[in-house]
């Protein structure tokens, strides 16, 4: 391998007409933030591997359209990203994912927190826009330390890849099929209470929505001063570049 | 053997969890943490395994459990209703007395001989008022399924045109032997100067298919034939695995000696349940014969063997990547590509899956030559296609042609007239008008994995696509937002206009999102499950326009009906608990 050559001519993707250097084994999303380029996303979290599913970061490449966070850079490839085509349907696809669920913004705890609110807010969503599918899904309070509220579950599956890949444990799973599709628990009896979910780990603590909430907190912080109160997704996902736990501002 | 990968020393987690659905009728709690240890597997793995496949089920099915196919061609849910109400049973929910369930399923692959069911796993075809009539006198005396009239259980094999493959005569043996004699290398050469492309729908070269898995790296390689028939209107596999299993399983085997695969899978999909033991009959053969096991045909080192694993009810499935997640014991959800199977497939080694007809194509080449095969066809799409040929004909069944041949002239074959569409390739294939008939079958034109319905002049075929709608919205794994949600409003919004409630807004809104799920999902499924839609809003547009309101806007929402679940609770259904 020519390492000089490297060196002289990094290899590059262009992105909304710039060039993005990335290393060999990078996807597109990883290069993009390295570059401190935002690319929309909810499943995916750089220090997990990616999952492909919430398909947020759909962006057009040669006429098709790949996700970000799987298809691996490579040189040359000229990927549109920030384009009012692209963010219609990042739109769109964000007020899927809210008439699918029970969303409760306004009584929510993660209300201001909540990376699925501040994708609306960053892309000007201002209803549903879709018929409510008003799903009946089951509440978890069976951990001493963490609740799981199902209704406000999003499938990205981070809490699943943070317990195996970080606390290297296995509380959580994806199960059913299609809309029927629930967090699962990885315990005899299904419950929280049963698995070996401790309140630090990763898992209990990364979930973007209010689907998993640590027990003994509440509205500490008003409204108004919370994360994407100050600053917006893009800020804090780019900030946000190594894993790390979710804020708690009352810590 | 050491190629052995699933025993009864070690089941599969398909085969165990069936063996627990037909024995108990459903699959308990405590089924799941016996299993989970029993096979060293997470809880949650067998859980959402159980909560995937449809005929899995965590509550008790009846003594009798029917699915009615719920199929364009196979399918007549008015039988279903009629059943429910002689049985006295509501759709989905097991009688009190536990004696009997119904409920719909998917296309079981009888559109040859519709409408047709599966009771307790068994197919049932050419279903009328009277057999209901018998079946249900039978059930409510518990009389065993032995002891139900043979005949009601008969599954045809209606071939009405042979072509270049169903001509020829194939003996066991023929194509491995001409393998051997021709050695790997050029039987690869071969099967790729022949033009073969997959007979599952997507068309990729089968010879290049091999030469990528030959070349990657692995410590072992795999072979898979997609047995998976899960497009509804297909049952031509079917017939293949039922009439024509040695050279499938030969197409396996010279797979294995080209690719240096010593293990091969046959995945079943588990409507075919009624093939398996007949299969396993002609894999026995092969090994006694020594087509098949250590040292095929004498050749040192030619090692190959072929276990089959059965599925439980999911079309996507046959997508290859799900398939693969599914034999390796897991719900199939798509794997995210690149890498491809042919790189890291069934436990991350190098894997060729291919599609039945595909094998045993690649079977006959490998005996006959390639010239014999490429000399027919077109340019693009050599050699010749079956086809399974149901919905409103005279002769609905497998007919064979060479690639180029006109739908006109496969509709006149069948006995078909008036016809006002055609559904080639299924539901996430290309629904054509009659302006289109003259177009030729190929991957260059119309390309299908085999299914071919037809719809008559009477048939409402808003009806068709909201059946077409509903079934994705229920086959759909669950993975990626665009298809789980999307397919979800898509069907929604359909049956809001065929229940006399849509607008043109709501086909602006249609239009949109069919769109967006066909262009943003993450795998086949949902990258083709808008497309009847999209084919009938353009083709059909007037059909359309005829069934909407001619206002502006009518929400989605019936208060009325919204009120329905409050009027059970109250017992009340007088005027005044109505709107």
């Amino acid at each position: 391998m020519n390492t000089e050559k490297t060196r002289s001519s990094p290899k590059t993707i262009c992105i909304d007409g710039k060039d993005i250097p990335f290393t060999k084994g990078q996807t597109i999303m990883d290069a993009a933030l390295a570059a401190g380029l935002y690319i929309p996303h909810l499943c995916h979290k750089p220090g997990l591997s990616p999952h492909g599913s919430c398909k947020l970061c759909t962006v057009d490449l040669d006429g098709r359209s790949v996700s970000a966070c799987i298809m691996p850079a490579n040189e040359g490839m000229d990927i549109q990203n920030d384009t009012p085509e692209l963010q219609e349907v990042r739109k769109t696809i964000t007020q899927l994912l809210f008439v699918e669920g029970n969303h409760i913004c306004p009584s929510c705890e993660k209300a201001g927190d909540c990376s699925l609110q501040a994708m609306g807010y960053q892309l000007g969503m201002l209803d549903g826009h879709f018929p409510q599918f008003y799903p009946r899904r089951d509440v978890d309070a069976s951990h001493e330390s963490v609740i799981l509220d199902r209704d406000r579950c999003i499938m990205c599956a981070l809490c699943v890849r943070a317990s195996r890949e970080v606390d290297g444990k296995n509380v959580f799973a994806l199960g059913g099929r299609g809309l029927e599709s629930q967090l699962i628990v990885n315990s005899p009896s299904g419950k929280l209470g049963d698995s070996d979910l401790a309140a630090d780990d990763l898992a209990a603590n990364i979930c973007p929505v209010g689907a998993i909430l640590i027990k003994g907190h509440g509205y500490e912080v008003p409204i108004g001063k919370r994360t994407f109160d100050t600053r917006s997704i893009t800020e804090t996902d780019l900030g946000e570049v190594s894993l790390k736990k979710t804020e708690h501002h009352d810590v | 053997m050491k190629t052995e990968h699933f025993s009864e020393a070690k089941p599969h987690l398909l085969h165990v969890l069936s063996d627990i659905q037909q024995r108990n009728r459903y699959i308990a709690h405590e089924d799941i943490l016996n299993v989970a240890e029993q096979l060293k597997l997470p809880i949650a793995q067998v859980q959402s395994v159980v909560d995937f496949y449809a005929f899995f089920h965590r509550t008790p099915r009846g003594e009798f459990d029917l699915m009615f196919s719920n199929c364009t061609s196979c399918g007549d849910v008015s039988l279903m209703q009629t059943m429910c109400k002689l049985l006295g049973v509501e759709i989905g929910k097991t009688r009190d007395d536990g004696l009997v369930s119904i409920r719909d399923t998917s296309c079981i692959g009888l559109c040859d001989q519709g409408p047709a069911l599966l009771v307790n796993g068994h197919a049932m075809t050419r279903l009328d008022n009277q057999r209901l009539e018998a079946m249900a006198a039978m059930i409510t005396q518990h009389l065993p399924l032995n002891d139900w009239p043979s005949v009601w259980f008969t599954v045809e094999e209606n071939v009405c045109k042979r072509g270049l493959l169903l001509n020829e005569s194939f003996a066991a043996g023929d194509g491995i032997r001409a393998a051997l004699n021709r050695g790997a290398d050029d039987t690869l050469e071969q099967i790729i100067s022949s033009g073969l492309r997959g007979r599952g729908g997507a068309g990729f070269s089968t010879g290049l298919k091999w030469k990528f898995c030959r070349k990657a790296e692995g410590d072992a390689h795999y072979i898979i034939c997609n047995a998976d028939e899960g497009e509804p209107g297909t049952f031509k596999d079917r017939m293949l695995l039922s009439q024509h299993a040695g050279a499938v399983i030969e197409g396996m085997t010279i797979a294995g000696y080209v690719t240096g695969a010593q293990m091969g899978f046959i995945y079943l999909r588990g409507e075919y349940r009624y093939l398996e033991t007949a299969l396993k009959q002609t894999l026995n053969q092969h090994r006694t014969e020594g087509l098949l096991g250590i040292g095929i045909l004498g050749q040192q080192g030619f090692d190959f063997d072929i276990e089959i694993i059965m599925g439980a009810g999911a079309y996507i499935c046959g997508e290859e990547s799900s398939l693969i997640e599914s034999l390796e014991e897991k719900s199939g959800i798509p794997r995210i590509r690149p890498p491809f199977p042919v790189v890291s497939g069934y436990l991350g080694q190098p894997t060729v899956v291919n599609n039945v007809e595909t094998l045993l194509s690649a079977a006959y080449i490998t005996a006959k030559g390639e010239a014999w095969f490429s000399e027919h066809g077109t340019k693009s799409s050599a050699g010749s296609k079956l086809l399974s040929v149901s919905g409103d004909c005279l002769r609905p069944g497998i007919y064979e042609y060479d690639f180029g041949i006109s739908m006109q002239h496969i509709l006149d074959d069948c006995g078909a007239s008036d016809v006002q569409a055609i559904q080639v390739g299924g539901p996430s294939g290309t629904l054509i008008s009659p302006e289109e008939f003259e177009q030729v079958l190929g991957f260059e034109a119309l390309a299908t994995g085999g299914s071919f319905m037809i719809y008559h002049q009477s048939r409402d075929l808003l009806a068709v696509v909201q059946n077409f709608a509903h079934f994705f919205a229920h086959e759909n794994c669950g993975f990626c937002t665009p298809c789980r949600v999307g397919t979800s409003v898509l069907r929604n919004a359909i049956d809001k206009i065929v229940s006399g409630h849509g607008t043109a807004y709501d086909v602006d809104e249609i239009l949109r999102l069919a769109k967006l799920v066909k262009k943003r999902s993450h795998c086949g499924l949902g990258q083709t499950a808008p497309n009847p839609i999209l084919d009938f809003l353009e083709k059909f547009p007037q059909l359309l326009t005829d069934r909407l309101l001619n206002q502006d806007f009518e929400p989605g929402f019936d208060l009325d009906a919204s009120l329905a679940e409050a009027r059970k609770l109250t017992n009340r259904d007088d005027a005044g608990a109505h709107l």
